[in-house]
């Protein structure tokens, strides 16, 4: 079984939310906070809520998305807004510019619903991420393996979903260890294409598990 | 060691089978950097109120993560009790004419209390508006003070806020529950979830012949479609509002509703509530108006675990738990889209929100239609809470926020 020269560290992240100054209670105003809000602020509403909401398998994506269609009623944007794809993305700034556009050609072409109010308002909100070693690592196969089955949520969703704002590589943490230090990346591309937004967390870790079982028998 | 003994004590390895090892692990590191440091948290009550109820909870598991934590009561008079509530009822926005003296009153109370707490520790979390003065007693750059707001301060009387606000602003940051009960501060502020402890009786799993044996004593058909809503009788919680939607709902399902609450008898006002309920009912047998003594943890969490749909219609909210206690059975909920509500309820996903007597029925025959949606809706509502209003996140969040002032993040 190969090793690693440089070990993979499992850490923790906790998520503090903080409160923005900003609220939208239109189309209108949801792209004036689209354009104006943090960085940190895009990734709570569509990297975060990901990891928050992994459970809804079906018709979640971001809160962006979720408030055009229960409080504005605007299916069509919605479903624009909600087939962005985080993965798609390694910097916040393309992931902002595609939001912003597709609102903006919307109150464009519909501004008759631009300014119409929702039934609730948008609260812009951002992410303040803590990390923390969780104290173990791995240096091969098994060793990640059983690292993995430990994991609390945040933490996998840290080394899976929001491991691909950091990287800047349009991979996660395990599928780039797995690829630049045990060479094995077949399996890393594979893991790399677990979908996060049909599967739940656990769903996307057991299927990981399946495929490093798959890969170990193989040794 | 605390001045407030715990009134229960569940060891952290217990809530392993809740919510899995990992998070237990995940606690216990981002616990490790703080181990042995000082917190102290200070509020009004010891008992009573779902402050008390919280801390209660949460202090004895911040111990065993080694934490250093004492919870301190302030003292106080009835006459600093009366303006703190007046002060309270006027920071939700009731009307309320500022008089010096009450101001005073405030004043020099936490004055008395600013000499005798110590307020020495490395991190001192204030709950709610009464201790807020206490601030004053900070040294500058010696720790970090963390003011926690219960309640929704979206429309406050103009005179309290700007006289609390001179207090908050001192602090090092605030804590809301919801985005929208939040103000625009010259502090940080952050976002902490209430949350339910799914191992307190009102919570944990019952066995189905209690379950029945509650049902029997209050006389409800378990072979029926049963309706509740848990809450007191309260005007702003729209008993008589879901008497209504309920007899919509009547007209296409034989179903009977339960609206238990806590005992009316202390409670002018709820007792006049509790009338004008009893008055709508209009002695249909199939609508049970239970009194609860002082709230009967069990019995609440039989009559929310027997019940086919649970409606919360309030009219106001503040976060509104109980919706997080029926969504942790796995209840399909039907609640109005009011204070912290929409933050539990993600309309389609882990409930249904409705806007109306009419659409709250609406919403409970939609269920009744389609159970295997009903099934699924408290299925998410269950995962929901676990991943956002348990107990077990509620203090990882707080790890969080003394790990980040720590660090100056």
């Amino acid at each position: 079984m190969n090793v690693a020269e440089t070990p993979f560290d499992f850490v923790t992240a906790s998520y503090l939310t903080r409160i923005g100054n900003q609220s939208a209670g239109t189309l209108a105003e949801l792209l004036t906070g689209l354009e104006q809000c943090s960085d940190a602020s895009i990734f709570y509403h569509t990297f975060q809520t990901l990891g928050s909401h992994h459970f809804l398998t079906e018709g979640f994506s971001n809160d962006f998305a979720q408030w055009t269609l229960s409080s504005t009623n605007r299916n069509d944007l919605a479903e624009q807004l909600a087939v962005l794809d985080i993965r798609d993305y390694t910097s916040i700034a393309a992931l902002r510019s595609d939001l912003c556009r597709v609102v903006r050609d919307f109150c464009v072409a519909e501004p008759q619903f631009a300014s119409q109010s929702g039934l609730e308002r948008f609260y812009f909100c951002e992410s303040v991420e803590v990390t923390v070693p969780l104290g173990h690592s791995a240096r091969n196969l098994d060793e990640l393996r059983d690292g993995l089955t430990h994991l609390s949520h945040a933490a996998f969703y840290f080394h899976f979903i929001s491991s691909r704002l950091r990287l800047q590589l349009q991979t996660n943490d395990f599928s780039h260890w797995l690829s630049s230090s045990l060479g094995l990346r077949t399996l890393a591309d594979n893991i790399n294409h677990i979908d996060v937004y049909t599967n739940t967390l656990d769903s996307a870790r057991a299927k990981m598990l399946r495929l490093i079982d798959r890969e170990r028998k193989k040794v | 060691m605390s001045e407030v003994l715990m009134a229960s004590r569940i060891p952290l390895e217990n809530y392993e089978e809740v919510v899995g090892a990992g998070e237990i692990e995940e606690l216990r590191a981002l616990a490790k950097p703080l181990r042995g440091r000082s917190i102290e948290m200070i509020n009004s009550t010891p008992v009573g109120g779902g402050v008390a109820e919280i801390l209660n909870r949460l202090v004895p598991l911040a111990e065993e993560l080694d934490l250093n934590i004492r919870w301190d009561v302030m003292k106080g008079a009835e006459e600093f009790f009366d303006v703190t509530k007046s002060f309270h009822n006027a920071l939700h926005g009731e009307p309320y004419h500022a008089k010096r003296k009450d101001f005073d009153v405030f004043l020099s109370y936490n004055e008395q209390n600013r000499a005798t707490l110590p307020l020495d520790a490395e991190f001192v979390v204030i709950h709610d508006p009464q201790p807020a003065a206490l601030i004053d007693a900070r040294q500058p750059g010696s720790n970090h003070w963390v003011w926690r707001c219960h309640i929704d301060l979206s429309h406050p009387n103009h005179a309290v806020w700007v006289f609390l606000e001179k207090f908050v602003s001192c602090y090092d940051a605030a804590m809301f529950s919801s985005p929208e009960f939040s103000r625009q501060l010259c502090i940080p502020q952050y976002l902490v979830y209430p949350a339910i402890d799914p191992l307190s009786e009102k919570n944990c799993p019952l066995d189905s012949e209690f379950v029945q044996q509650v049902l029997h004593r209050y006389q409800i058909d378990p072979h029926r479609p049963i309706l509740t809503q848990i809450s007191r009788f309260d005007r702003l919680k729209d008993p008589v509002g879901v008497i209504r939607a309920y007899r919509i709902v009547k007209r296409y399902f034989d179903c009977q509703l339960v609206l238990a609450g806590g005992s009316a008898s202390d409670d002018p006002e709820g007792a006049l509530v509790l009338k004008e309920v009893v008055r709508a009912a209009d002695r249909d047998p199939d609508i049970k108006i239970l009194e609860l003594p002082a709230w009967a943890p069990l019995e609440v969490n039989a009559l929310q675990r027997a019940s086919t749909v649970v409606v919360q219609k309030s009219l106001r909210e503040g976060f509104g738990l109980t919706v997080s206690e029926a969504l942790w059975k796995k209840k399909p909920v039907v609640a109005s889209a009011v204070g912290g509500i929409p933050t539990q309820i993600i309309h389609k996903h882990t409930g249904l929100l409705a806007h109306s007597v009419e659409g709250t029925a609406y919403q409970i025959r939609f269920l009744l239609s389609h159970p295997e949606i009903a099934a699924k809706l408290g299925e998410h509502g269950h995962e929901h809470v676990k991943e956002n209003f348990l107990i077990t996140q509620k203090l990882k969040r707080y790890l969080a926020l003394f790990l980040m002032l720590d660090r100056h993040l």
